[in-house]
């Protein structure tokens, strides 16, 4: 393997036992972008000087035999709706195409004290608003797998870099399935931690009460690492969770024997894709034989998650993306009177479509007269759909389904549609309407040769158990170790 | 027809933290503009409020001492309206669970009658920003400058219900609310810094009927007296309009203290839709019953309950306690000269005549008063010793005002002590009756009241030393 | 059509945004096509579900009230369309 082809932990040893200086693994990154970059289109913006002085400064920290930690000189990249102080945060929309945050959000703050090597922003779809990355206002980036089909998303910047050896791990953001969906379809491995587990203070937000940071990476190691960085209370975020944060990568074993496997009936219904039902079905009999135990499950409010995740993220991201006024930030229409017409003027012509569509969906559930029959009612279903999973794990340690109803898909082919495009989310909302932590790892391949992602689903807090199960089945077979043919690869 | 007025008021009080509700920025008045910003009261993308706890409980002391019950779960919602010096085009306030319910004030009016306000509701909020006009009037302006310091300075809004009649008891109401935050001490209360300020909703309807008319509203009102023209105008304008057979519009009003009149704001195109929503970057707030009770003992005497120890304890009229008590920092000057062992009916008219005089004259607070209650009470101990009389007091009081000279040696000093000595006081009575025979006369032949003219001489000869008392025990004496 | 034309309206005054007159047939029906779908909730009985605001039981979560330092203010202006002499410059505000 080549190193930009690399997991960050194997990375890592080599740089301890100076098999490999963090320079040389830099511009092999950057040389990487230099080669696929035009196709995969992966980045907003890349801090190239930054990242190489980076990497000679923990260069120069080896060498005077100072200890290391995990990501020290290790590149990655940020999804471009973390702010980074200094460096623009666009979250691909023109509306911010100018904005330079001038604070870091908690985990740039938690990530800068390891000293990683940051390559750059990663593209979205625009205030994380979509599933394929298309609505980034500025580029569509492409699946590293076949860079005519999308790499999902929102995070597709994030893990299409990670799939394409661009960044050796990426942060994501997870509001209905950004992080899980686009490791899903790139191939990588993708997870959503429990809310409340990662600050969420500096992610630009989408629809408050479910947006989570996770990791995005080339295998479960990584994921626990870098997942071990990022967690824990923050003093500036009230909803984050003051638990203790074990150390992930204890949960690094191949042992899943005796624990109880929940297969969600109404996860396999219509709408999926003949080979995400085979593989998927495939891995789970994988766990089967790695000593798992497989119960069927009901989750019977599935059906209603979709309609509740887009009344309440809208309606949340309605208030949240208000601020875009043209006031203090951001850009400003010109020639406008008086300040409503700037204002009304400044949204209009900087937001981009899918963005304005949901602001007007969610101001319309939170309007007089539809507030009870849409937002209200969807809060209420909220919590039905939270109680599914809670009864559920009475039964089970963890939930095994699609990560998405279909691998990736082709550019421009279901954009046009927005019902259509919310309805691809129905396996990875009902987490966020729920709280739950989820990961999606590789599981396979369609017929187009395609990835497919093997979605697990834990209790509260438990990511441990995910990371457990999703590690004992990536050890046993080695779809982690594919990498996408691209460039001279 | 006759009409009666139907007043509520929404009083917001800015409380006096250190600092802002939901970020760590300064709360300080005047400082220099959008200084006091940070990422959290901008609105800057990312940013997530963290709330401040003396927030909380400056608002359930308030609660409390507004005889309200505290809700034990209360959360915090997003209000929703566009406006400029509003960054995130929310409020972060509360909707449905608010802190406090169901409260109430008890007025006393100029008549006696006591009468009881019912509080709806207290809720926390943040305040805004402030526009700063580049024209004289905001409408010949071409654009406004924006200053975030006042964004995120704590709030909490005073509901009430429509429970007034009369411009008089809606200040009545308004000047007790701010006594009460005063005392529990949650509040500066510096109306002209807009630390109080508040919305009147005034209608009318037939006396009697017990049907709600179409009211108007007035928002941010900051003083006392603002109140009461804006009510009084507002109700004869409304008055006139129904006379003549016409509509109220229910709609906003500003009040123009400069013309005395309130004035329609440009009608607007939608009603307000606040979609409010719960905050979901805050979590809700759980108060227990111990809680609430430690909370309860913590707080001082209130108002009312000063006022009846004044009556009781010292005897002081309903009026003067009344007046005593009505802010924290008098009645607490009050105690402080009673514990100088001085005389409490003499110490309430002293703070109420000449002290007050001389504050308000020279717009001080009482706290800065330059005669500390020591000193006054140790010169109201020397006129009941007798050494000074009433009248000389004036005097001491003066010169006490512009030095810090304790009282005894102001009277040393200046010679004023009271001639008490009956011999000299006697050598003045006689000089006055010899230079004064035709007052003598007429007090003989039946004319008591001469008797004045003449103890008017000898306290003009003593130059306001002698002891009146004795003047006139020794001037009928003399005179038989 | 559930969604009517005052509908949009009022949709986009709430959302200050100007729909195009070419774009608003579209967006009608998108809006309509979503809301349409998402009328199987009523399906779904809730006479006695509460809402739910926050997945995670979390309660009092406060910050002590001491001064933390604020931005510096050609940082805080830094992002601004339009600024003069500290403050944010914005075109005039009509009350409404």
């Amino acid at each position: 393997m080549k190193l930009f082809e690399q997991p960050a932990h194997v990375l890592h040893d080599m740089l301890v036992n100076k098999e490999i200086t963090s320079l040389e693994l830099t511009e092999a990154v950057l040389a990487r972008i230099d080669e696929v970059e035009g196709d995969v289109k992966a980045y907003l913006t890349i801090t190239r000087d930054v990242a190489i002085a980076q990497a000679k400064a923990v260069d120069e920290k080896i060498a005077k035999g100072e200890t290391i930690s995990f990501l020290e000189g290790i590149p990655g990249a940020i999804k471009d709706n973390i702010c980074t102080k200094g460096v623009k945060t666009t979250c691909a929309s023109k509306i911010l195409q100018n904005f330079v945050a001038p604070y870091d959000a908690t985990v740039m703050t938690k990530l800068k004290a390891q000293n990683p090597v940051i390559i750059g922003k990663a593209n979205m779809d625009e205030f994380a608003m979509g599933g394929s990355t298309e609505n980034s206002a500025f580029q569509k980036t492409g699946n590293p797998w076949n860079t005519e089909c999308v790499p999902g998303g929102s995070s597709g910047g994030s893990a299409a870099a990670v799939a394409a050896g661009t960044a050796v791990w990426a942060l994501g953001s997870d509001t209905g399935g950004s992080i899980r969906q686009p490791a899903s379809f790139c191939g990588v491995v993708g997870m959503k931690p429990t809310y409340g587990r990662v600050s969420r203070y500096g992610l630009v937000a989408y629809a408050s009460s479910l947006d989570q940071i996770g990791p995005i990476t080339k295998d479960v190691t990584d994921c626990a690492h870098i997942l071990n960085i990022i967690s824990g209370r923050d003093e500036m975020d009230s909803t984050s969770v003051n638990e203790e944060v074990p150390d992930f990568t204890k949960a690094l074993v191949e042992d899943v024997k005796g624990l109880k496997v929940g297969i969600p009936k109404e996860y396999f219904v219509k709408g999926i894709d003949p080979d995400v039902e085979k593989t998927v079905r495939e891995a789970i009999d994988k766990l089967k034989e790695l000593g798992a135990e497989i119960v069927e499950i009901s989750l019977p409010n599935t059906d209603y998650a979709i309609s509740t995740y887009y009344l309440i993220s809208p309606a949340e991201a309605a208030t949240n993306l208000a601020r875009y006024d043209g006031v203090s930030y951001g850009e400003r229409a010109e020639d406008a009177a008086d300040l409503v017409e700037m204002i009304t003027k400044t949204r209009t012509q900087y937001l981009g479509e899918e963005v304005k569509r949901r602001i007007m969906i969610g101001n319309y559930a939170l309007s007089a007269g539809y507030y009870d029959a849409y937002y209200l009612k969807a809060l209420k279903v909220r919590r039905l759909i939270k109680e599914d999973f809670d009864k559920a794990f009475e039964q089970v340690d963890v939930i095994v389904c699609p990560t998405a109803p279909t691998p990736a898909y082709k550019i421009g082919e279901k954009i046009s549609n927005p019902l259509e495009m919310y309805l691809q989310d129905a396996c990875t909302v009902p987490l966020n309407l729920a709280g739950l932590p989820g990961i999606s790892v590789p599981c396979g391949y369609s017929s187009d040769n395609m990835p497919i992602g093997l979605q697990i689903i834990g209790k509260a807090l438990d990511e441990e158990t995910i990371l457990r199960v999703a590690y004992t089945y990536e050890q046993s077979q080695s779809y982690h170790n594919d990498r996408a043919q691209l460039g001279g690869n | 027809m006759s009409y009666e007025a139907v007043i509520g008021l929404e009083i917001h009080s800015e409380l006096k933290t250190n600092t802002k509700i939901f970020c760590g920025c300064a709360t300080t008045f005047g400082a220099e503009h959008n200084t006091h910003v940070c990422p959290v009261c901008l609105g800057l993308p990312g940013v997530l409020p963290t709330l401040n706890k003396r927030v909380l409980e400056f608002a359930i002391k308030a609660g409390l001492a507004l005889n309200c019950e505290i809700n034990k779960f209360s959360k915090f919602d997003r209000k929703n309206y566009y406006y400029p010096d509003l960054p995130k085009n929310w409020q972060t306030s509360q909707y449905d669970l608010p802190i406090c319910e169901n409260g109430y004030v008890d007025i006393t009016k100029s008549n006696g009658e006591t009468k009881r306000i019912r509080i709806t509701r207290i809720h926390m909020e943040e305040d805004a920003g402030k526009l700063v006009h580049s024209g004289n009037t905001i409408k010949d302006s071409d654009t406004s400058n924006v200053d975030y310091n006042r964004t995120g300075v704590p709030l909490i809004e005073i509901v009430s219900e429509p429970d007034m009649s009369s411009p008089e008891e809606a200040r009545l109401y308004m000047e007790k609310v701010k006594s009460i935050l005063q005392y529990i001490d949650v509040s500066n209360c510096k109306m002209e810094e807009g630390n109080l300020r508040a919305d009147l909703n005034v209608s009318l309807r037939p006396a009697g009927s017990d049907v709600l008319g179409t009211r108007t509203e007035m928002k941010n009102i900051n003083s006392f007296k603002a109140v009461e023209e804006a009510l009084t105008y507002e109700i004869e304008r409304q008055e006139e309009v129904l006379e003549d057979g016409g509509h109220i519009i229910q709609e906003t009003r500003t009040w123009d203290p400069d013309r005395g009149i309130t004035l329609s704001m440009r009608s607007k195109e939608n009603a307000h839709d606040y979609r409010y929503m719960p905050e979901p970057d805050l979590v809700p707030i759980i108060t227990t019953d111990e809680e609430i009770e430690a909370f309860r003992k913590s707080l001082p005497e209130l108002p009312d309950a000063r006022k009846a120890r004044l009556e009781e304890q010292f005897g002081l009229s309903a009026y003067d306690a009344g007046i005593i008590t009505s802010s924290r920092e008098m009645a607490e000057y009050f105690d402080a000269v009673i514990e100088t062992g001085a005389d409490a009916k003499l110490a309430a008219n002293w703070i109420m005549g000449d002290l007050s005089k001389n504050l308000n004259a020279e717009s001080l607070e009482i706290s800065d008063s330059p005669v500390d209650a020591k000193r006054l009470g140790e010169m109201i101990g020397l006129i009941s010793k007798g050494t000074i009389s009433s009248k000389i007091a004036k005097k001491v009081f003066e010169e006490m005002w512009k030095s810090p000279d304790s009282p005894e040696k102001i009277v040393k000093d200046k010679g004023l002590v009271q001639i008490t000595d009956t011999k000299a006081i006697e050598e003045i009575v006689d000089k006055v009756i010899e230079a004064n025979q035709k007052a003598v006369e007429d007090y003989k032949s039946g004319n008591k009241k001469a008797i004045g003219a003449l103890v008017g001489q000898v306290m003009k000869q003593s130059k306001g030393k002698a002891n009146p008392q004795t003047v006139n025990q020794i001037l009928a004496q003399k005179l038989g | 059509m559930k969604v009517t034309k005052k509908d949009m309206e009022n949709v986009a005054v709430l959302s200050r945004l100007d729909i195009p007159a070419d774009k608003e047939a579209q967006y009608t029906q998108q809006l309509n096509d979503v809301l349409e779908y998402f009328d199987n909730l009523s399906a779904v009985n809730t006479d006695d579900i509460k809402p739910l605001a926050h997945v995670l039981p979390i309660s009092n979560v406060f910050r002590e009230d001491v001064v933390k330092e604020s931005l510096d203010r050609d940082l805080a202006l830094s992002n601004a369309p339009l600024k003069e002499d500290g403050y944010f410059k914005v075109p005039k505000v009509l009350e409404d």
